[in-house]
């Protein structure tokens, strides 16, 4: 063997390790899509709050129909979210010739829905007490750890973009009230800069 | 150090194999074929000598009635495989 060779077999090792611990095929735009998509729907949720709004007061005081009226946006931005952001890497995928449901994106699954499930019925408690102002503090802090939790199984940025949240939602935590606005800039505008991020670093030179 | 380099993994599959099992616990048949894109006989073929090497341990379980075989590097496999890439290494930054 000649250290051609040697050199080959050693960047084919690395490439093996990574791409069977990592699901690699994360595209930029399902970040990019789901912020604009969060967007939109914080503009929704802040004209049903407004209807509600009496006079300056800044703690939140919703009606129960708007409440309702919430969750079912909340659900939607969360479902319309999934579905372009998995068709994005789905496309990704398909064009690297990589295998879109292997064992490397589902443990990236699993490993981001422990703590999203958790985050989920955690918001259900909440509401069920009628704690609303904590509810976008609560989505921040778990969607970041559900990042920082997957950032083990795909492209290791993700994890700054689950620090960011979770700090937010921290800081979110101690100005309950203003939640849709932390919540529009963590959802949306962070998503939305990640995305960009990683379509210039990794999506522009595969293609 | 040139001794070191191992014959056992002067094949791609080989490496290819041992480069999985060094970073996940446990892999299965399937996945290790998907990865390195390989047919069954030539993957089978590889893993047997790897395991009568002893470099690698086989499970063969049932789920449900389906058997499923699953693999995992030894201590003695991690080491020979570590002490290759090593020796890899050397000779390149020897030639530089």
């Amino acid at each position: 063997m000649n250290t051609n060779q040697h050199l080959e077999n050693l960047s084919e090792i690395r490439n093996i390790m990574e791409r069977s611990t990592k699901f690699i095929s994360l595209s930029g735009l399902s970040g990019v899509s789901a912020g604009l998509i969060a967007l939109i729907g914080s503009y929704i949720a802040y004209l049903k709050i407004n209807r509600d709004k009496s006079g300056d007061e800044v703690i939140l005081n919703i009606t129960e129909s708007t409440s309702k009226e919430l969750f079912v946006l909340g659900i939607a931005i969360l479902v319309l979210a999934l579905i372009f952001g998995s068709l994005f890497t789905l496309i990704k995928a398909k064009k690297r010739a990589d295998l879109t449901w292997n064992s490397t994106s589902k443990k990236l699954f699993i490993n981001i829905s422990i703590p999203l499930i958790a985050g989920g019925i955690f918001c259900l408690a909440l509401m069920k007490y009628g704690m609303f102002g904590f509810i976008a503090p609560a989505t921040l802090i778990f969607y970041g750890l559900g990042c920082i939790n997957a950032s083990h199984h795909t492209l290791s940025d993700i994890r700054y973009l689950g620090l960011f949240n979770l700090c937010l939602g921290l800081i979110n935590l101690f100005f309950i009230g203003y939640g849709l606005l932390f919540w529009a800039f963590g959802f949306g505008v962070l998503h939305i800069v990640y995305g960009t991020i990683m379509y210039i670093k990794y999506d522009m030179k595969n293609v | 150090m040139i001794k070191d380099l191992n014959k056992h993994f002067e094949s791609r599959v080989r490496l290819g194999v041992m480069s999985i099992l060094m970073v996940n616990d446990s892999v299965d048949f399937s996945t290790l074929k998907e990865t390195l894109e390989l047919t069954d006989g030539n993957l089978a073929s590889h893993i047997a000598a790897l395991e009568k090497n002893g470099y690698i341990l086989v499970y063969k379980q049932f789920v449900g009635k389906k058997p499923k075989t699953t693999y995992e590097a030894t201590k003695v496999g991690r080491d020979s495989f570590l002490a290759h890439l090593n020796a890899l290494e050397f000779l390149l930054n020897m030639k530089k």
